[in-house]
């Protein structure tokens, strides 16, 4: 038996190496890519909707067409929205990773170094629908460059149970914070608190807790950037969550992410909640399976409306969300394409219909669209893309803003005192942390 | 080694490189380099990045520039970090009392003959064979703040009349947490202590029997200095892995409510992939590791001490 020695082996590797080099070199100076490679592809992050219909028309439908108008491999793939963070982090350090990624809020500047402009897109389409609102442009735009394009706004409204409030003597709901705590109080004490999650979640928990401050006139910063959050205001607001905390929420909220009040509404154990759309939309996707008590339809029962006022006026936080081109990916133009014709009107449309109202589209074109006139119960969400409030409040929503709400440093405040610490002291706890971030 | 004497055997004379190698300084650096290159690619390097992402002012995006200890000294003076430090003490320290006197206790019931044995230790590992994340969901469930089977069965028991707040209650949370690392680290404990108690041979107890010991005195006597080694062993893995878990909670809580379940792993994480401060980040990780050193060392050389002994 011929003996194998190392030196053959070694030479025999030398070989096929020589052998694929030269196939390399080959390729190389073609300066062509090889044919089974040739195919644009863009990779598009995006966040599981809450609508799951958008979610089968994305993927059945939606993108099959795509990739037949632009000749591009289309790959879109769809995670929890508390994983797009650590996603694009990801991403940005390894310098590889999905083309297109989904951004929550201020993401857009947190990330401005490692994202593409797409200035163009936005103006374009901006100009054709109407104009951008204000609170789409503040968040995606600095000023100069657009670091996401606008994709849509997750309206933040509470959804209510009709008959339980008519049943507990309340016709209307309530637009102040007194009595609004009225109203929780009655319920809880019929076994229907109102639920809200203080937990560490992206979209619930902020979207309470940030305007529920700004309604009592506390407010993160002031315009020059200085940290003004610990005022009696504040304090107030806090002191005032306890009471209301202890009076008509359920206490289970404080582990909630943005999924366990819409399970906790949807099987009946609470009134009121602030959520998106979903929770509504779908009692009208599987009207057999979601009943009142009573047997009826749970979705004629459910009526939507915005948080109360408090002394220094209404406000919304509602999620604002963009698609980000990162600076790493290797098919910008294929995804600037894409972008295009995703937001093509005829093509936005489609998704724009399977939200049926849980997205408000950025630009004003929409607002007065028919689908609103389709569902009165949704109507409420028509103005959150005009109305809503950023974060940074009086800043800007600027990467700051965004390490705040990324910490949960507002939310745990309220957290903090429903849990038993002072109002004043986890106030000054938050200034402290928000000092930290403000330098 | 077959390589080396192949050739020796068939009387050749061998060429000077493989000469060598019967050197036996040659011989060791030879073998031992493929794990030093291993070690070095895997656990050095990134640890030494570590320590100099540590240093310096890097964010996702924006590479930053040495700041010295600037970072340590930030998590010094942050309040959350201090809560992460004892949280991460208290859920260690608790467990591993938990896991040891709980895994010590099923495996002497374990080492008895009784049917069915073989196919109970099989079981016995199943939580340790789940992967983490899936059953924790499983325990998410259980815990849930509305759904909790836990309070329905003490409900219907007739033990509560209001739901328990597992999940959303600072307290609470952090024992659910511990509960479920207990349930997943006993079996470790039991199947490693059982193969420590079947090295202990049945004649020194039957002869302390025979002196007159109770089980008691034996257990004290001659089951516990014989399995000294293994368990210090056992408990010294057990301490490793639990100060620096992250799964658990981050599926669990995500360090909520209020932070009251943070360890180190975890806000470490929040810092440094959710909100982008890597250095930070990087900072609070590698606080974990002095901690961890002592120790380390500290029960190093106690096994050597019991082993010299």
């Amino acid at each position: 038996m011929a003996k194998t020695k190392r030196r053959n082996v070694l030479k025999l590797a030398g070989t096929a190496a020589v052998a694929s080099m030269g196939g390399m070199a080959g390729i190389l100076a073609t300066g062509r890519m090889p044919a089974f490679a040739q195919q644009r592809t863009v990779h598009w992050l995006k966040w599981v909707d809450f609508v799951p219909a958008t979610d089968a028309l994305l993927k059945r439908e939606m993108m099959p067409e795509a990739e037949k108008a632009l000749g591009i491999k289309i790959n879109l793939e769809t995670v929890n929205g508390n994983d797009l963070q650590p996603r694009i982090t990801a991403g940005i350090q390894s310098g590889a990773g999905p083309d297109l990624i989904m951004s929550f809020n201020s993401y857009t500047h947190l990330y401005a170094n490692s994202v593409v402009d797409v200035s163009a897109i936005a103006e374009e389409v901006g100009k054709r629908e109407g104009g951008i609102f204000p609170y789409a442009k503040a968040i995606c735009s600095n000023g100069k460059v657009y670091m996401g394009m606008p994709w849509a706004v997750i309206g933040g409204m509470i959804a209510y149970r009709k008959s339980w409030f008519d049943e507990a003597g309340i016709t209307k709901f309530p637009d102040t914070w007194d009595s609004y705590r009225e109203a929780a109080k009655k319920l809880k004490a019929k076994g229907r608190p109102f639920g809200q999650t203080l937990g560490h979640t992206f979209g619930d928990a902020p979207g309470f807790t940030y305007p529920y401050m700004w309604s009592w006139g506390g407010k993160e910063i002031d315009a020059s950037g200085k940290v003004v959050i610990n005022s009696k205001e504040t304090v107030e607001s806090v002191k005032f969550m306890q009471g209301l905390w202890k009076d008509g929420m359920d206490e289970g909220g404080l582990a909630w992410d943005d999924t366990n009040n819409n399970r906790a509404f949807l099987s009946q154990t609470i009134s009121a909640t602030l959520n998106g759309a979903s929770i509504y939309i779908e009692t009208l996707r599987k009207p057999d399976q979601y009943k009142t008590e009573k047997g009826t339809p749970m979705n004629k029962d459910i009526l939507h409306a915005p948080l109360p006022k408090g002394p220094a006026g209404q406000f919304g936080f509602h999620l604002l969300q963009s698609n980000m081109l990162m600076k790493y990916s290797k098919n910008q133009d294929a995804a600037k394409e894409f972008l295009k014709w995703i937001h093509a009107e005829a093509n936005y449309r489609k998704f724009f219909e399977s939200q049926k109202g849980f997205a408000t589209p950025c630009t004003v074109k929409w607002e007065s669209d028919k689908l609103w006139d389709v569902d009165p119960v949704m109507a409420p969400f028509k103005v959150a893309a005009r109305l809503g409030q950023a974060i940074g409040n009086a800043g800007p929503p600027d990467a700051k803003a965004q390490e705040v709400l990324s910490k949960y440093i507002v939310t745990d405040m309220y957290a903090k005192a429903v849990q038993g610490m002072p109002a004043e002291e986890a106030v000054k706890w938050a200034e402290a942390e928000l000092k930290k971030v403000y330098v | 080694m077959a390589v080396t004497s192949l050739p020796a055997a068939e009387g050749k004379r061998l060429s000077p490189r493989l000469r060598k190698l019967e050197d036996e300084r040659w011989l060791a650096l030879a073998l031992l380099t493929p794990t030093a290159v291993l070690l070095g690619l895997f656990i050095a390097y990134p640890f030494f990045e570590g320590v100099m992402l540590s240093l310096s002012s890097t964010r996702v995006g924006q590479p930053g520039e040495f700041v010295g200890l600037k970072n340590f000294h930030k998590i010094w003076n942050d309040s959350i970090f201090r809560t992460t430090v004892w949280n991460t003490f208290w859920y260690t320290g608790v467990t591993t009392v938990f896991k040891l006197a709980l895994g010590l206790w099923l495996a002497i019931l374990l080492n008895r003959h009784f049917r069915g044995k073989a196919i109970i230790r099989a079981f016995i590992l199943l939580p340790f064979i789940i992967p983490t994340v899936l059953s924790t969901f499983a325990w998410k469930w259980m815990f849930d703040p509305t759904f909790s089977v836990i309070n329905w069965t003490l409900f219907q028991l007739g033990f509560i009349t209001t739901r328990i707040n597992w999940l959303g209650d600072a307290d609470l949370a952090m024992t659910s947490i511990i509960i479920i690392n207990i349930w997943r680290g006993v079996p470790f404990f039991a199947i490693t202590l059982l193969a420590g108690l079947q090295t202990i041979s049945p004649e020194l107890h039957e002869a302390a029997a025979i002196d007159g010991a109770r089980p008691w005195q034996r257990f004290w006597h001659v089951t516990w200095p014989l399995l000294m080694p293994v368990t210090l062993v056992v408990v010294l893995f057990s301490v490793i892995q639990t100060f620096a878990d992250f799964q658990l909670v981050y599926v669990m809580t995500g360090g909520g409510p209020a932070n009251a379940t943070h360890l180190f792993a975890t806000y470490a994480y929040q810092l440094g992939i959710g909100t982008g401060l890597l250095a930070e980040g990087a900072a609070i990780s590698l606080a974990m590791f002095p901690f961890l050193f002592i120790i380390v060392v500290v029960q190093l050389l106690y096994i050597r001490r019991v082993e010299t002994r």
